[in-house]
């Protein structure tokens, strides 16, 4: 019992072929599609490489942009065969490159699938990556003055005032590192000492945060020193102030921002996956309707079907095809073998 | 004499009208180009409406826009003529029509000219609206209660971040006013007091800076207040400091931004100027060509075609003498009715 079997008339056939032909153009566009996608997201992700400490997740356009070359190169494949299938020289030459032609389509929508998987998978390496790339900027803020290090103090700024955010969880984290460098301190003031003295590592540590975390939304001119100390400034309570400073934390905004990108770009690839299987179903039917063409009756019906057998005895007829190929090999061994000691026997006996 | 006669076989003349309709369709996305220029001006305009005083004037936007839509419709005619001047039934149809078409060309080349033109001149009103508009901007930097005026402080603190720049001319501009709101100062500090009582005007004026004009790529921290107060900062000398805040004031950073877009789009406008003569000529040898064959009744003979029937000081004195003889004409007209009104 064939898989979805249908009939195909000359007439049904020709016009299978011309819409098979459109939609491998199409398929070729969305190849081009996926291919700018994935170079698109590479881009964002390696504009901000300073503050993330693997590569784990360029895996996600790096699969991208290769897929959508494939993809290209297959779907040309596609509308060439087409170009050729109704006519009857030209077509057989075509015919031993189409079972390879669908492994690689499968595997093409396979991979496609698990770029989308990977994208949500890999979130948690994302975000830890960003974790500990965001606390090394931080730390090395005050560093401006050490080769490698010193544009660090404006790459965390830009992406404070780009993404509104501050600091890596949110603004306390400026709390816990020195980023004023000791150039810019005056060790022979008495409170300049007395806060490297308050702590073990003899930082100078403060309760102020960099002026790339304040909101320009605010009502009131930023305030960035003593934010926890409500008698410093007038009118002012740090527990209810919610528009002095950036809310959010670096991580979580980075996080979100990438995520929205696979968000939007999900639906494109999976609308890739559908136009390819669909051309990869539409050239199975032209292949079976123009194989069961009678030679001597070129323009009579003929049938098509996407499997010949059921998917049950196909599976069987490919295991058998497997264990025949793997006895085929032991079978030749022993053979020789035997021909081997049949001649020993003879050698012997004569 | 015509000017510049070129002779015109079969052939020459189908491959030209083929050639002119082609460089039309590219005219109508020329013009399209042209319009979407316009409509993005007009926006960018609209964007900083706030930092401009009420008497910016949408003319130079408002004309590209017209002129795009113009160059579509004049264009996409001309493209119908060539593609119908092939057939000789249908060509007859544009004949009497293609006259006046050629002189309305004309009269829109000229006024793409002034397009551009405008475009280049408009710098010099945008710099007064700006330098007026800046000015209150900053005065109401502080008006974050004030209904109407309440999102001047973001909108100024955005637009010093995005455009790198400080003030209306410079940084000092913020230390003549007061931009702290009266809501956040208090009065029976000493201080404030102090600082009040010291100007006839009775404003907190201090030489300090919004966070928005501090540089990011400054090594050191931020410093935004005592700005000019060298032993208020260690290691710090206002005069040699370059990196600390923006030097740049935000009319010059304005004015540069929508400079270089102005002169972008002057220099567009006329490179579909050019394009626009080119067909125009185009358009005049297939239209001569076509009305000058040695036979009429056999489409293939040859014919000539030209961009003037006679030398352009012949036709210049034509065209005067014609204005003349109109004016006269007139003049009998009139003269005549009297006559006759008063002779009967």
């Amino acid at each position: 019992m064939a898989l979805l079997k249908l009939q195909f008339p000359l007439q049904r056939r020709v016009r299978l072929a011309q819409g098979l032909w459109l939609l491998s153009w199409l398929a070729v566009l969305a190849g081009a599609f996926t291919f700018s996608l994935g170079v698109y997201l590479k881009t964002e992700l390696l504009r901000r490489a300073e503050v993330m400490d693997n590569t784990e997740i360029h895996v996600v356009p790096n699969i991208l942009m290769l897929v959508g070359l494939v993809t290209m190169g297959i779907n040309l494949f596609a509308g060439r065969v087409c170009q050729d299938s109704l006519d009857s020289a030209r077509f057989p030459p075509w015919k031993p490159f189409l079972l390879p032609w669908y492994g690689l389509a499968w595997m093409v929508c396979v991979w496609l699938l698990s770029a989308v998987v990977l994208s949500y998978a890999l979130q948690g390496h994302l975000e830890e990556s960003l974790k500990v790339g965001l606390r090394n900027g931080i730390r090395f803020y005050r560093d401006t003055d050490v080769p490698g290090r010193c544009f660090q103090k404006e790459t965390i700024d830009r992406l404070q005032m780009e993404l509104r955010c501050c600091g890596n969880t949110n603004y306390r984290d400026w709390f816990e590192v020195q980023w004023i460098s000791n150039r810019y301190l005056d060790f022979t003031s008495k409170e300049v000492k007395d806060r490297v003295r308050s702590n073990v590592d003899g930082r100078y540590l403060m309760d102020g945060v960099p002026f790339s975390c304040c909101n320009p939304g605010s009502p009131r001119p930023c305030l960035q020193n003593h934010l926890t100390d409500n008698t410093a400034h007038y009118n002012y309570e740090h527990q209810s102030e919610e528009l002095n400073l950036y809310n959010r934390g670096c991580r979580q905004a980075l996080v979100d921002y990438y995520m929205g990108l696979m968000n939007t770009i999900g639906p494109g690839i999976l609308s890739v996956i559908s136009l390819q299987m669909s051309v990869l179903v539409s050239l199975r039917y032209l292949q079976t309707s123009l194989d069961g063409v009678d030679p001597e009756n070129p323009e009579a019906d003929s049938e098509g079907y996407i499997l010949a057998k059921g998917v049950k005895e196909t599976m069987m007829d490919v295991k058998n095809i497997m264990f025949k190929l793997l006895q085929f090999g032991q079978v030749e061994a022993g053979d020789e073998a035997e021909a081997g000691a049949d001649g020993e026997k003879a050698a012997t006996s004569s | 004499m015509a000017l510049m006669k070129v002779k015109f076989d079969l052939k020459k003349r189908v491959k030209l009208a083929q050639f002119v309709w082609l460089m039309y369709w590219f005219s109508v996305m020329a013009g399209v180009l042209v319009f979407s220029m316009g409509l993005f001006f007009k926006i960018e305009l609209r964007k900083r409406s706030e930092m401009m005083d009420n008497n910016e004037s949408h003319f130079v936007p408002n004309l590209l826009i017209g002129v795009g839509l113009l160059a579509c419709g004049i264009n996409a005619m001309g493209g119908k003529i060539c593609y119908d001047s092939l057939d000789p039934s249908k060509f007859s149809r544009w004949k009497p029509m293609l006259k006046p078409f050629l002189v309305s060309c004309v009269a829109f080349n000229c006024l793409l000219v002034l397009t551009a033109l405008l475009c280049f001149l408009m710098r010099i009103p945008l710099q007064f609206t700006l330098a007026e508009g800046l000015k209150n901007a900053l005065k109401f930097y502080k008006d974050t209660d004030t209904p109407g005026r309440c999102y001047m402080k973001r909108t100024l603190d955005q637009m010093q971040m995005e455009f790198r720049c400080c003030g209306n001319n410079n940084f000092r501009d913020w230390f003549e006013i007061q931009w702290v709101s009266n809501r956040y100062l208090d009065f029976s500090a000493k201080e404030v007091k102090d600082r009040i009582g010291s100007n006839v005007d009775g404003k907190y004026l201090m030489d300090a800076v919004p966070f928005s004009c501090c540089n990011p790529g400054s090594p050191r921290p931020c410093i935004q207040y005592q700005v000019t107060n060298n032993t208020a900062h260690y290691s710090y000398d206002h005069h040699t400091e370059d990196l600390n805040i923006w030097k740049r004031g935000c009319r010059d950073a304005l004015i540069s931004y929508y400079g270089g877009m102005m002169n972008s789009i002057g220099a567009l406008v006329l490179l579909v100027t050019i394009l626009e003569v080119i067909v125009m000529i185009g358009l005049q040898y297939v239209n001569t060509s076509l009305s000058n064959l040695a036979n009429p009744e056999d489409p293939e003979c040859e014919s000539e075609g030209w961009i003037l029937e006679k030398t352009v000081k012949e036709t210049f004195t034509d065209i005067m003498d014609k204005m003349k003889a109109m004016s006269k004409g007139n003049a009998v007209d009139e003269a005549g009715v009297d006559g006759v009104a008063t002779g009967s």
